[in-house]
């Protein structure tokens, strides 16, 4: 019997736009996310899901090289994933940020060309094209000159959405983008995703609605520190696997529905 | 005298020094923005403190080797390697124990500025006379200062300016969003050390001029200021750098025209004043300017109440806005509406039926975000928007 230890000669994992092997990241000595082994595939919208201290946003941010993990390999696009970060773009969570600070929303939108123009790179018209046009596809064309702590909350997750749009990346990693915004926000960060589904772009996201996961996405992964299931979304969030990632704290009514 | 030192009629050395200041000040300005924006700001007061030790150290080793203790460069290595070497151990205390950053930052600069005072009284008793000056490390004295000197300081600015040109988008990003900026690979550790270097690079060309204790007015001050008038980072960090300019000039210049005006402390006074004027005058955060907005506001909002109160036949209780309703001619001295007050309390009436259509439609979202339930709706919409509302509204401006 043999044990093959070694799978590839280089780094190679798969082409997959985000392929995460044995993955385990760990605050002081508990594990957040334990040994995860998942491949996106390319053109599709995954959903991760799991309950409330489950991983899901530690395992996009140690995805993205943002948490050191303490052990697992990450690649994009079957590469190192620091050869390709211009190809990923990352929408985080709003509460990392200082809305005091001085930019405006076409200030904010323009970070997202930082892969461009790099430290000394000359801000060009087209740059600017780019960016406005990334803002009218969230539908806030009208605000690029205010200051970005006006906006509610809804309106500055689309313009964090449009901040990585303006990257024209491939994979778009998206750290719980419904949360706490309006019904009007929902509709058109959906809109969005599936347009870029359609040009055939990867969509991750960490979700935490049950209800919506099957009408946004196409597949799921529901996690509790370590995988439960993965696949097609009908496939993953069956009454049984539900159960196990979520325990007691599954209400009746979401299981009848998402099972 | 004062008017020629402003305007560089001292003497070729005094103007080299006095441009040399001005220069300083913008560099300062500049890199204090990232600081300021980062909420590393204090950070710069324990880089100021911990350059005393190695100021003294550096001027009794060259003393020692037979050298001419003084030599400016000397001075700024040791205070360099002193400044690094206290932000090292803020760094480990923060990583290594459970304390927190502040409680670091008091104990670094209290502990080194400590051994600085106490060394510096060492070489003064050791050597009395030789050491004249060394003192002047504390608060900056520009009399007597070298063309060298001046100099170097000048350079130095200017070097430390353009490494904030270059570095200022990865610095931006990571202040505004550490999250993302890590996300795109910007190396947060990276920036922050840079950000330090370029603290610590001011701070030691500053000694001369503003003094260990004071230099981190200079790079919180004008910062401060700036963000009093714009919402743009370029902008903030462009009118910081003007304001350090301007202080250290003007604090450079009035203390040379008497022998022992301690020149740090002008700059500090200078950079001050232009503060206040900012606070006082800035049209997008000033006092004056807030105040008077809010009290436009006011008299706009109760005006609109009145109207509205009108148009729905309720009566009007508060005397603001009879007196306002009345001064506008809206109402008679008895309480009764004139005929314009009837007019525009029907147009009131039709304007906030619109406004609340205007905002259940996500179509009209841009407009709604404009929203103070005062600014009648044709400066906000096109005469089609309107036209389009009003066919949601029905014939009779009712929904």
């Amino acid at each position: 019997m043999a044990l093959d230890l070694v799978r590839d000669a280089g780094d190679r994992i798969d082409d997959s736009p985000l392929a995460i092997r044995g993955l385990t990241v760990s605050y002081g000595e508990k594990p957040a996310v334990f040994s995860v082994d998942v491949s996106f595939p390319a053109g599709q919208m995954t959903a991760i899901i799991g309950p409330n201290g489950a991983g899901k946003s530690t395992l996009l941010k140690a995805a993205l090289g943002i948490l050191r993990p303490l052990s697992g390999r990450v690649t994009a696009f079957g590469r190192p994933l620091a050869e390709m970060r211009a190809r990923i773009a990352y929408v985080p969570q709003r509460a990392s940020v200082d809305w005091e600070f001085p930019a405006r929303v076409i200030d904010v939108v323009m970070m997202g060309l930082y892969r461009d123009l790099g430290l000394l790179g000359r801000v060009r018209p087209d740059h600017r094209a780019r960016a406005m046009e990334s803002l009218e596809r969230v539908g806030m064309e009208g605000f690029a000159t205010r200051q970005i702590g006006q906006l509610s909350g809804g309106q500055q997750q689309r313009v964090f959405l449009a901040r990585a749009l303006a990257q024209a990346a491939d994979l778009y990693l998206l750290d719980e983008p419904f949360a706490g915004v309006d019904a009007a926000t929902e509709r058109a960060i959906v809109g969005v995703l599936k347009s870029l589904k359609a040009e055939g772009k990867t969509v991750v996201a960490v979700h935490h609605d049950l209800m919506t996961a099957p009408d946004y996405f196409d597949r799921a992964l529901l996690l509790n520190t370590s995988v439960i299931a993965e696949g097609p979304v009908a496939e993953v969030m069956t009454e049984a696997n539900l159960r196990t990632a979520y325990g007691g704290r599954l209400g009746p009514a979401t299981a009848a529905t998402a099972g | 005298m004062l008017w020629e030192a402003l305007g560089l009629g001292l003497g070729y050395n005094a103007t080299l020094v006095t441009l040399g200041a001005a220069m300083l000040g913008f560099a300062a300005g500049a890199t204090g923005v990232f600081l300021y924006l980062a909420r590393r700001a204090l950070v710069s007061d324990a880089i100021g403190h911990a350059t005393l030790p190695g100021v003294v150290l550096g001027f009794m080793v060259m003393v020692a080797l037979g050298g001419e203790g003084r030599f400016l460069p000397g001075l700024m290595l040791g205070a360099a390697v002193s400044a690094g070497l206290g932000l090292w151990v803020i760094s480990w205390i923060t990583t290594h124990t459970r304390l927190s950053e502040d409680a670091a930052i008091g104990t670094v600069l209290s502990v080194f500025y400590g051994i600085g005072v106490v060394l510096l009284t060492l070489v003064q008793v050791m050597q009395a006379g030789k050491q004249a000056g060394l003192e002047t490390f504390l608060l900056g004295a520009t009399a007597g200062m070298l063309r060298a000197e001046a100099l170097i300081i000048a350079g130095g600015g200017a070097l430390v300016l353009a490494l904030v040109f270059a570095l200022r988008r990865p610095m931006t990003i990571a202040a505004f969003d550490p999250v993302y900026a890590a996300g795109q690979g910007i190396g947060l550790r990276a920036v922050d050390l840079a950000m330090m270097g370029l603290a610590l690079g001011i701070t030691v060309i500053g000694l001369k001029v503003v003094g260990a204790v004071l230099i981190v007015a200079l790079l919180i001050i004008p910062p401060v200021a700036a963000r009093l008038w714009t919402e743009r980072v370029d902008r903030v960090v462009l009118l910081a750098g003007l304001f350090g300019g301007v202080a250290g000039y003007l604090g450079a210049a009035v203390s040379a025209t008497a022998p022992d005006l301690p020149t740090g402390p002008l700059i500090v006074l200078s950079g001050f004043a232009l503060f206040v004027l900012s606070l006082l005058l800035a049209p997008a955060r000033g006092v004056l300017a807030a105040a008077l907005r809010h009290r436009r506001f006011q008299r706009r909002v109760h005006l609109r109440q009145g109207l509205l109160a009108l148009a729905g036949d309720q009566p009007i209780y508060e005397p603001l806005t009879l007196r306002l309703m009345r001064r506008a001619g809206l109402v008679r001295g008895d309480g009764v509406a004139t005929a314009r007050g009837h007019a525009q309390a029907a147009r009131a009436r039709l304007d906030e039926r619109r406004w609340q259509m205007l905002r259940s439609l996500p179509e009209f979202e841009a407009a709604a975000a404009r929203h103070d339930g005062l600014s009648p709706l044709d400066e906000v919409l096109t005469p089609d928007q309107i036209a389009a509302l009003d066919r949601r509204l029905g014939p009779d401006g009712v929904a």
